[in-house]
Parts: C-alpha cells; structure tokens; sequence
C-alpha cells in the first residue's frame, strides 16, 4: 500500500529570533497529517536548500520577522533551483511590508504571509499547491 | 529504458537528488522503491550500521551529531569516514502528522558532502523505528556511506527492533535515573554494545554509572548480542561518560565504537549479526505476503460466517483459525 505524506520544511534563516510563528506553522501543518521537519533558528539559505534536498520536501516554509526577507528568500529560491528542486513550492510568512510581496511572488514564491493567518488558511494554500504540483 | 536501472546507476554514483527521492518512494512503500530497492541489494552490506536509543531528551541528537563531526575529523593518521544519519521522530496517532525536529541539533553538520541527514516519521510502526526504516538504510548502504547512523524515537524502553537493524547499538541516558534503573535495566543491558551516561555534567552522575556498571558485573544474557559459538571471548559493554554539548568523551566513544567493529570482525559476529538481521526481515517480509494471498483467497463472507459461528460459540477461535487456513484455498487467477 502506498502512503504518501505531503513533507514541508519550516525554516528560521538569518539571526532573527522571533519562531513563535514558525512553532504555530510547524504543528499546524502536523495536525493537518503532514510531516514536517524543523531545522530550528539561525539557518543560512544554503542550510535550508540542503535540508530541502536531503529531506526531499515538497513545500519549504520560511519564517522572518527581521526585515531581512528581500536578501534572504531570492537566495533560497536560487539554490533550490541550482539543486534541481524548482518543483518545491515555497511559502513565506512573518513581518513582510505590503510593497515587497510583489517581487517575492515574481522572485517564486507562492505564497506570502502576515500576522493573523489563520493557520486553516496555510494548510489549504500548501495542500493545495503540492497537489498541484504533483500533477505536473 | 527503465527508470529504476537510471535511479539506481545514480544512487550508486553518489547522486543526492535521486538518493532523496529514491528515500521518499521507499518510505512512501512505492512500487518504484522497492523495486530499485531489489536492484541496489548487491551493493549493501559494506556500511556499519550504528543504532542510537535511550530515553527521549537523553542526548541523542546531539551525540549523534558529535560522534558524526568525530568522524568526519578523525585524528591524524585515520581516514574521515562517510556518514548518513536516520533520525526517526513519532508520528502522532491522532493526526498522522508529525513535528522532526532531530536536525535542530545536528547544525554543525551543515555544508559538509560527507555527511546525509535523513529524518523520518515512525508512522505508526512500534518499537523505535519506521516500518520503512530498513530499506532507508539499506539505500544509503547502497549509496556508499561507510556508517549509517540510526536514530530511534526516544521510548525509553528496549528496542529490540534496533538491536536487530544495527551492528552496533548504543544507549544513551542521562544521570539521576535512580530507581528507574530497576526499571530499564533489563532491556538495555540486553541490546546495549555500548553505555552512555551522556550529561555527564549533571549531578548523579558517579552513582549511576556505579550502578550500571554493578548490574553489568551480574552478568548479563548474551544470546541476542552474541550470536556466536561459545569459547569466542564475549563483549561486556562499556559505560562511558560524555557531555554531547560540550564535546567531551566523544574520541573514547568513537574509539568504543571503533573496539566493538573490531570484536565484530574478529569473532565472526558480524556475518552472524547479518545473517540474523536478514533472516528477521525475510521472515516478516514472508508473513506479510502470506496474509495478503491468504486475503485475496479468502471470500468476505467466507470470514464473516466463520466469526459468526466463533460468536455463537459454535466453534473455538482455534478451530476458525484452521478452517480458514487449511488447506490453503486456491488463488483466484487474476
Ligand atoms: C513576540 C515578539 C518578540 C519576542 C519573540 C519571542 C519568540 N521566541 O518568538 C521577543 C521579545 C524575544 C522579541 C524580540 C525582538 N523583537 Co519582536 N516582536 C514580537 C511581536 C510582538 C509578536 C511576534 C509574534 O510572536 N507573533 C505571534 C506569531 C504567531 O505571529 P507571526 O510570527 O506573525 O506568525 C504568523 C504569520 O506571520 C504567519 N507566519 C509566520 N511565519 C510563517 C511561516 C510560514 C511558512 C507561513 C506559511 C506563515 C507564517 O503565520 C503565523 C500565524 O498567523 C512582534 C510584533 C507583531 N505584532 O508581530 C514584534 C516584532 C516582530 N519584533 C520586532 C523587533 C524589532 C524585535 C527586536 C529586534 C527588538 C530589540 N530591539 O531588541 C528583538 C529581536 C529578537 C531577535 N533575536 O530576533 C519588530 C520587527 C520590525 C521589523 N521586522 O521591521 C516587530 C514587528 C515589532 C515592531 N512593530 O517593531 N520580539
Ligand atoms: N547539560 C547538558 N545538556 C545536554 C547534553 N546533551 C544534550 N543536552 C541537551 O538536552 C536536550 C535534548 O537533547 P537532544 O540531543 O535533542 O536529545 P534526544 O535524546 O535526541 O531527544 P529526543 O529525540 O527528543 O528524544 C537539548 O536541549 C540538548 O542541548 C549534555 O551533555 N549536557
Ligand atoms: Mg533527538
């Protein structure tokens, strides 16, 4: 018998401190029957992109409050596709001012969120986009 | 062209992509998986295989992260050996999700090509590991690492499961267990190569190694770690001290570690210990294709209206066991 889950690392880049919201994420998405892996704070892009690839996700969270998304998330975009992993859909929530959102869509990312989410909310969003993906 | 022998070549060349997603089709029990599974067999059996147990928050994590840095940095004159890590975390009943958090203490690890973290969720199975884990391990085998490093789920309890998968099982605890140890004892001196009492720093921790030394002097069964004729000398385990976060007593484990391959090597273990592990997994592999003919053969109501007579207590569970087996229906073609 086949038993898929869907596996999402939830990643804490830079030296922001702030993983109250990455912690609601991560046990969100296990309450949804996904298995989830945590890398815990203070990951480098290049941490995150081998996590990825070592743990074959098929989403990458990624967590920031400190203002440094803009530098950050490109990188790990990068990488991921450096490492043949542009299928991975990766998601970004945390302190983002509104004006950013656009290019880090443009940059790859699928989705991009702020204080409040209701956690029912990014469990759709990445539920639905693995799935997508899986299709193609 | 088939896609297995293209994953498989890949595998065996040391190509990450396709180790990772060739882990993820085994885990997932996936056609494709075992399949390759079946093609990479022939180059297993050259990695040593660790398992690393011990009571949850005892350390292991974070041993498994120093003994992995001690061999990928071995002191001058011995070769860094390759390492691939298991680290399996519960799944929870509930919601079949599950929350892996082993990395958080393998950072260090980062960016080194030698080193391949794998983390699991025990999805259900009991006993410490992943119904899948053996194939994950037998893939990075096949894939070239010299020590696959397995993590259990932190149970606290004997896992025998691990002692069967691994030529070399360390269990780790932490001090101030006291009357616990009553409690523990008897499963781990049973699966135990190698102690350790890691958190050396914490206080307690003379007493326990006294008292686990003491009930190791009592003697202790050796016929799941000894597989071999008696008259070879016999393995006692030691108990050694270490304090994981800060790197101390991690070269006298590795030189443990590296004592127990040796003995391994020298009394034939090894090959009993293979021999066993691989009788284990043909005999439960066997068990589970029997029931499922045993399932396609047998019609539903066949089933239903022998519980029904079990019931009414017409006949004795036993009695049902044997109209329902003997003699073994035939196979519905197709
Ligand atoms: C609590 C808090 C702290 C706590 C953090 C405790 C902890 N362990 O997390 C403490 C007191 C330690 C702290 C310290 C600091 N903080 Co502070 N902190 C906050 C505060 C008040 C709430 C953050 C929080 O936990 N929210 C609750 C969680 C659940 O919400 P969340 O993280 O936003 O997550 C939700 C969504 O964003 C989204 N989400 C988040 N991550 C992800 C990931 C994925 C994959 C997905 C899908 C969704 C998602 O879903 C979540 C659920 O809805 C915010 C202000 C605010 N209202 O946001 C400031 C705030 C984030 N802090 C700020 C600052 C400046 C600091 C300090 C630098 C202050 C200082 N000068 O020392 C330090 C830095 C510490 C460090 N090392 O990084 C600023 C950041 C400014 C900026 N980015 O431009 C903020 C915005 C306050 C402000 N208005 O100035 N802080
Ligand atoms: N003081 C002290 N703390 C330690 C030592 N080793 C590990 N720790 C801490 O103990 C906690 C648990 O360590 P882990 O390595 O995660 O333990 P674990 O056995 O893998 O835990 P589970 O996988 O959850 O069962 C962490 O906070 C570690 O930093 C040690 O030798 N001394
Ligand atoms: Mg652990």
């Amino acid at each position: 018998m086949i038993e898929r889950k869907i596996r999402v690392l939830i990643a804490k880049p830079g030296l922001d401190g702030h993983d109250r919201g990455a912690k609601v994420i991560a046990r969100a998405l296990r309450d949804a029957g996904m298995e989830v892996i945590y890398t815990g704070l203070r990951q480098t892009p290049e941490m995150i992109a081998e996590a990825a690839l070592q743990e074959d996700v098929d989403a990458v969270g990624i967590s920031i409050l400190s203002g440094a998304h803009m530098v950050l998330v490109p990188r790990v975009l990068d990488l991921l596709r450096a490492n043949g992993q542009e299928g991975v859909c990766v998601f970004v929530g945390g302190i983002i001012p509104e004006n950013d959102v656009p290019s880090l869509i443009n940059a790859g990312v699928a989705q991009v969120y702020g204080p409040g989410t209701p956690t029912t909310q990014v469990v759709e969003d990445i539920t639905r986009a693995v799935l997508q993906q899986a299709q193609v | 062209m088939n896609v297995e022998h293209d994953l498989v070549e890949s595998v065996v060349a040391g190509k990450r992509l396709p180790l990772a997603r060739l882990l993820t089709l085994v885990e997932n029990n996936a056609p494709e998986g075992l399949a390759a599974l079946d093609q990479l067999f022939p180059h297993t059996g050259r990695a040593h295989l660790i398992g690393v147990t011990g009571s949850p928050g005892s350390g292991k994590s974070s041993l498994v992260n120093q003994i992995a840095l001690a061999l990928r940095n071995p002191p001058s004159g011995k070769a860094a050996r390759s390492v691939a890590i298991v680290a399996v975390d519960p799944t929870s009943p509930f919601t079949g999700g599950a929350v892996l958090g082993d990395r958080v203490r393998m950072r260090d690890l980062a960016g080194d090509p030698g080193i391949y973290i794998r983390s699991m969720a025990s999805r259900g199975a009991l006993g410490g590991l992943a119904r899948a884990t053996t194939g994950v391990v037998q893939a990075l085998d096949a894939a070239g690492f010299d020590v696959v490093l397995v993590e259990t789920v932190g149970a606290g309890q004997a896992e025998v499961d691990i002692a069967r998968l691994a030529h070399t099982t360390l269990v780790i605890e932490a001090p101030g267990m006291g009357d616990d140890i009553q409690a523990i004892k008897a499963g781990i001196l049973e699966i135990a190569d190698i102690l350790v009492i890691n958190k050396a720093d914490h206080p307690g921790v003379d007493s326990t190694v006294r008292a686990l030394r003491a009930m190791l002097e009592l003697g202790h069964p050796t016929h799941l770690h000894n597989p071999v004729a008696s008259g070879t000398p016999l393995w006692i385990p030691p108990v050694l001290q270490t304090i994981a976060t800060q790197s101390e007593g991690i070269a006298d484990l590795v030189e443990a570690i590296d004592r127990h391959t040796a003995y391994l090597h020298t009394t034939g273990a090894w090959q009993a210990r293979d021999r066993s592990r691989l009788q284990t997994e043909l005999e439960q592999l066997v068990q589970v294709e029997l029931n499922n003919n045993w399932r396609a053969s047998v019609p539903p109501e066949f089933i239903q209206e022998t519980l029904a007579q079990v019931e009414t207590r017409q006949i004795s569970p036993y009695q049902a066991a044997k109209l329902l087996t003997h003699p073994l229906p035939e196979l519905h073609p197709g």
